[in-house]
């Protein structure tokens, strides 16, 4: 981030404040985003269904991995129990428009939101106590949602699960992965585009304030209590809205999926991809969808002379998983988002070294 | 120059942490557009005493009073609104945000948009918003003279450009009463000379109200329109910066005298 100041290129200067506020740094930049984003809306016409699968979980699972590093990395909380409510998104949904016969275009938004109301009760301590307490309160959360989903059985179907409708508008089924994709990349360009908004702005900084240092942010006349939980009330709406377009994307949705296990995917992918970071989010999350792919990969290169790691693929995905976080930790502990940086300094200033 | 309005009363304070007195019946009042010094050996209560005017502590005995409206049991949080601001003795910035956003959150009482507000930017008003107050705010850089230093990380400067994002930060606040705990601890002669220049102009142009704490005497007895002196949690006096010098018990406590037995004993040595 100290990069930051020193990567606009020389002769770039701004003569209104409006032009000093953007998103992109430059105009370059800006069009080279939008560039790429107009390329993703290809992706369909050209790539396999197996790509577009992966596709479409980096999506659903990088809605949910960004609203997970508003709370710990912007505000500086912590939280174990982020899937339980990429859960609740997923079954909220699919009780919304199986229960209620809500239009799946609608139930997708308002699982969020009641996913966000759970989220801003499980905030609640979050304004009183913090670090290794919260960490407590927060893993609370996970199992006594996940018990919720085990035994609520009209909301949840309980052990045996819920079916879920495809998305439909105007007669229109969205029940191919060429057709979903859309459907994600919509909802993740629109919700990036929002946190990117909400991070330059009021709240967004008061969020990181009370991160930096919350006494003098409570100084400055931010409300320690309501921002605590108002990042966790905006996590959990995104983990909904995540959860959500994973239930109608699959068809059907079981609680087994929504276990402690995936909390901790949840946050290897924002602390692989830079906490505080919006785009280190989504790498993260590449990072995360694409690395067991890898160890699948690789295993399969090598059965030939060593049929015996077939087998074992489960654990080596999970263990490439855990080693990852470590290493990370240790070599790039501020994540992808900062070597990105790192790479686009060592171009700019080459043959130099700073 | 002072009037007679009082802006900050004080009355019989006393603050304690378990045996520890910090506080013990303190009274002062603040006048509208007075320069205010509090001084004090350290372990005095001189930060105890502010931290009660900014709301971090909330005392046991007594009110303080801002404007005639009662604030002692306020959130330090709603204190802003009313019109009081503070720096902090050590340094207290948002060392991961730029020095204009460090600046930006002291907006945050005076802006309305919120998280969805202002996640919609460009449809709801928000961006015209933050510009008119990225204005107002580059008043204040302009002011301080660090301009140079906007998009730097305020985690990455050095001290005394540290206590200076610092001040702006409380001035963005645009309070009526600013308290400045320890303004020029840890500077330079050249920094110190700044810093009383700014704190002179924010007091006479910008017309803020200013309780200062502060250790360098010069500089205290040379800006201050009063000077109160605590000790051990009591105030020992106050008055007029030169009635202070001449005062007998502050001698004592705090300003220190000269010794005439150990000028006689070591002989030329003072």
């Amino acid at each position: 981030m100290s990069l930051g100041s020193s990567m606009r290129p020389c002769g770039d200067y701004r003569t209104t404040y409006a032009s000093d506020m953007t998103i992109f740094a430059t105009p370059v930049t800006r069009y080279i985003t939008l560039a790429f984003i107009a390329l993703l809306f290809l992706v369909p016409f050209v790539g396999s269904p197996y790509v577009l699968n992966l596709m479409i979980q980096i999506g659903y699972y990088g809605i949910a991995a960004l609203g997970l590093n508003l709370v710990v990395g912007f505000t500086g909380q912590i939280s174990l129990g982020h899937s339980a409510f990429f859960g609740f998104g997923a079954f909220a949904s699919a009780w919304l428009s199986n229960s209620f016969g809500v239009p799946v275009f609608f139930a997708i938004p308002l699982a969020g939101v009641l996913t966000m109301l759970v989220g801003l009760l499980v905030g609640i301590p979050a304004g009183r106590i913090k670090g290794l307490y919260l960490a407590i309160a927060t893993l609370a959360s996970q199992f006594i949602l996940e018990d919720f989903f085990a035994r609520a059985g009209w909301f949840t179907g309980g052990s045996a699960g819920a079916m879920t409708e495809y998305l439909t508008i105007f007669g229109f089924s969205f029940d191919t992965d060429q057709s979903y994709y859309y459907v994600v990349l919509i909802y993740v360009v629109l919700i990036f585009t929002f946190t990117s908004n909400l991070i330059r702005s009021r709240d967004g900084r008061a969020l990181v304030a009370v991160r930096d240092h919350y006494l003098s942010a409570e100084i400055m006349g931010i409300n320690l209590t309501w921002y605590r939980v108002m990042s966790f009330g905006l996590s959990a709406l995104y983990a909904g809205i995540g959860g959500a377009l994973f239930g109608h994307y699959l068809g059907f949705v079981s609680a087994e999926g929504f276990t402690i296990i995936l909390s901790i995917q949840f946050l290897a992918m924002i602390i692989i991809g830079g906490l505080g970071s919006i785009y280190g989010t989504i790498l993260g999350t590449i990072f995360m969808v694409l690395l067991p792919e890898l160890m699948e990969w690789s295993v399969n290169l090598f059965s030939g002379s060593y049929p015996d790691l077939v087998q074992s693929l489960a654990y080596i995905k999970e263990m490439a998983i855990g080693l990852a976080i470590i290493l990370f930790l240790i070599f790039e502990p501020e994540g992808l988002a900062h070597r990105w940086q790192r790479i686009k300094a060592y171009w700019k200033l080459y043959p130099f070294s700073y | 120059m002072p009037s007679a309005q009082t802006l900050l009363q004080v009355d019989d304070i006393s603050l304690s942490f378990g045996g520890v007195k910090a506080l013990q019946g303190v009274s002062f009042d603040v006048k509208a557009g007075e320069l205010f010094s509090i001084i004090g050996p350290n372990g005095a209560g001189k930060t105890s005493m502010l931290n009660c005017v900014s709301g971090r502590y909330h005392p046991q005995v007594g009110s303080i009073r801002f404007r005639e409206k009662e604030i002692t049991r306020l959130k330090p949080n709603q204190r802003c609104n009313l019109g009081i601001g503070r720096t902090f003795q050590n340094l207290a910035l948002f060392n991961h945000m730029s020095v204009l956003d460090n600046i930006m959150v002291g907006r945050h009482h005076l802006l309305k948009n919120n998280f969805l507000t202002g996640g919609l930017y460009w449809l709801t008003g928000a961006r015209k918003e933050e510009l008119e107050h990225r204005r107002q705010v580059e008043e204040i850089i302009d002011f301080l003279e660090i301009a140079h230093i906007r998009k730097a990380q305020a985690g990455t400067l050095s001290y005394g450009l540290r206590k200076r994002v610092e001040l702006a930060r409380a001035v963005a606040l645009k309070p009526d009463l600013i308290l400045l705990d320890e303004p020029m601890a840890g500077m330079n002669h050249e920094e110190k000379e700044d810093m009383a220049r700014y704190i002179i102009d924010l007091n006479e142009e910008w017309g803020m109200t200013v309780v200062m704490i502060e250790h360098d005497m010069g500089v205290v007895m040379d800006l201050s329109h009063r000077v109160m002196v605590l000790d051990f949690g009591k105030k020992i006096a106050a008055g007029l910066p030169d009635e202070i010098m001449a005062n007998a018990t502050v001698k004592k406590a705090y300003l220190g005298e000269e010794d005439d037995d150990l000028v006689d004993s070591e002989g030329e040595v003072a």
